[in-house]
């Protein structure tokens, strides 16, 4: 019980720790605001910690973070196998073409009007359907190494980055345009120069959905047939053995690759759209 | 109308031409092998109409996958097991449960949010990392996780995944619209001297609608990813994604793509559906086109 109450003792004292940092303006400064979003999450962490052992859950319903961080640590070699096979292989080839045929998709779409009144509604359709489900018909059809998960990545990767590239590239303004054809500049000059910069913000709204479901599309389609590698193979595999501590581990593992990607996405957006307002300091 | 129905409607018999053209092409290899085991040779001709009505073909055309969801929607009885209506009503109603709770954990969120500073440093991070996560990771685990303890309903754990993933956009957009009234306004309450809870009642709340109902569409269409996702690795045997993935296991082509297709017609109607809400709840909070 002990350990159950010093949690909620820390629980307390570290809330109280984060009011006091917010009063004091703490919050102003970068390092604080990471401090106090640090010292939430190792709270959570340590009243975890302190329920599983304070009322000695069972290890096959909720491992204690002490438990998984072992698992982790000893089973490196498994995690780094499942990791290149599910997300380097699976989930970033598929990423890079589904992104890579969204975007060719995406200008021909913007210089044909037919094509954007046509597949644009198709496309807003589409995006809102549960494309997951295809998963088992691209298991049946491309075998189950990484390629089908590839293939299951690019239709779910495809269409949010679609429609959020072709809304972008509308996102000029007349004005702009005009000015661009008093300048006498053409398609393709106008294109590059003022109206793809003009749809990066878009364009980086859209890979930051993209990067969430990839990773769920290669972890998905390995539920329906996978080689005995990956991390959505090994998930079911553990909880079918009530190795909970490694289920842990693979999620681990998918939270950092997922938060990884995630914030190269973010660090390229201030890099490429400095000029937005959102990004200016 | 036809100015807007006409282009839409081309490409879509594009589509269609292009999916019987990769029918045709796919089913091809299945027809030739089989006429070469019987020592046969196939001009085109016949194998055309014979990649049109194999029993599990690689891919079926959109008249087999018309015909099978017509069979599973109008053909069979309502409470029938192998009706369509009825896993999508077990689908409809584990995102309905799982929209609600996640539309409850958003708004609650958003509300401390915007109440308490503390909150939105410490909290915000987390939910966003929490969405970088992918949740399917957890799915096996939540079915487990609720059967050791005790709860036996299939229910419990798809409401939980697709409300993990349908309270973010609600939460984001709340956050916004919570904070959409600007200072103008605000003063204003002030001089009525209105409380803080009168200030949000009066104004917060119906500022923040809006920002509700455009969540509302992302959050319905992730309510459902989440529910089907939770259908296909717990061995539920009910719901849509149930039916795909015993189509998945037994072999059976026709079962998964009448279920994906199914699945479509619901995504469809709750889009719809919340739309209308939408357009309802405006005219009566008297926003004008």
């Amino acid at each position: 019980m002990i350990w159950f109450w010093g949690a909620l003792g820390f629980w307390a004292a570290a809330w109280a720790a984060n009011v006091a940092a917010v009063r004091l303006g703490l919050a102003q400064h970068r390092v604080g605001r990471l401090g106090i979003a640090l010292l939430f999450g190792v709270t959570l962490l340590v009243v975890w910690e302190g329920y599983v052992r304070g009322f000695q859950v069972s290890p096959v319903i909720l491992p204690a973070p002490t438990a998984i961080a072992a698992k982790f640590a000893t089973s490196l070699p498994t995690l780094w196998a499942d990791f290149v096979q599910t997300v380097v292989k699976g989930a970033l080839s598929g990423f890079a073409i589904g992104v890579g045929a969204a975007f060719v998709t995406a200008i021909a779409i913007d210089r044909f009007p037919f094509l954007q009144r046509g597949l644009l509604p198709i496309g807003n359709f589409v995006a809102a359907l549960p494309i997951v489900g295809l998963a088992p018909i691209l298991v049946m059809w491309f075998g189950f190494d990484w390629h089908s998960k590839a293939a299951v990545v690019v239709i779910m990767v495809f269409f949010p980055v679609l429609v959020n590239l072709v809304a972008g590239l509308q996102a000029t303004e007349r004005m702009q345009r005009d000015l661009m054809s008093t300048w006498s500049a053409s398609y393709v000059q106008s294109l590059i120069k003022l109206r793809l910069p003009a749809a990066m913000p878009f364009f980086f709204n859209g890979l930051k959905i993209a990067s969430t479901l990839a990773l769920i599309g290669a972890i998905v389609a390995e539920f329906f047939g996978s080689p005995i590698v990956g991390m959505g193979f090994r998930i079911s595999t553990e909880v079918g053995r009530l190795g909970l501590d490694m289920v842990w581990a693979e999620i681990v593992v998918a939270a950092l690759a997922g938060s990884a990607l995630y914030g190269l996405i973010a660090f390229l957006e201030r890099r490429v759209t400095f000029w937005h307002p959102s990004q200016r300091q | 109308m036809t100015n807007r129905a006409l282009p839409v409607l081309t490409v879509l018999a594009v589509l269609i031409a292009l999916w019987y053209a990769a029918t045709v092409w796919m089913n091809a290899t299945w027809v030739f092998d089989q006429a070469a085991r019987a020592g046969q040779s196939v001009t085109w001709a016949e194998v055309v109409p014979q990649t049109m009505a194999q029993d599990r073909p690689l891919l079926p055309p959109p008249h087999q996958v018309a015909s099978e969801l017509w069979k599973g929607i109008a053909g069979k009885k309502v409470t029938s097991k192998r009706s369509l209506v009825y896993h999508g009503y077990v689908t409809f109603r584990g995102t309905m449960m799982g929209l609600t709770l996640g539309i409850v954990l958003g708004i609650a969120l958003a509300i401390s949010i915007v109440r308490f500073r503390v909150m939105e440093m410490s909290v915000m991070p987390w939910a966003i990392i929490s969405q970088t996560i992918p949740i399917v990771a957890l799915a096996p685990m939540i079915l487990t996780l609720s059967n050791q303890m005790g709860i036996d309903s299939r229910e419990v754990p798809k409401a939980i995944i697709s409300a993990y993933l349908s309270f973010f956009p609600v939460l984001v957009s709340m956050v916004k619209g919570l904070r959409s009234p600007d200072q103008m306004q605000l003063d204003l309450l002030k001089t009525y001297g209105a409380g803080e809870g009168a200030t949000f009642w009066k104004l917060r709340l119906p500022a923040s609608m809006p920002y509700f109902f455009a969540s509302l569409k992302v959050a319905v269409a992730a309510a459902l990813i989440g529910t089907i996702v939770g259908e296909l690795p717990t061995g539920a045997i009910e719901g849509l994604g149930a039916r795909m993935l015993i189509g998945s296991q037994f072999g059976e082509p026709l079962i998964m793509w009448s279920a994906l297709f199914a699945a479509a017609l619901l995504a469809g109607g709750l889009i719809v559906i919340v739309g209308g809400i939408e357009r309802l709840a405006n005219t009566r909070m008297g926003v004008r086109p």
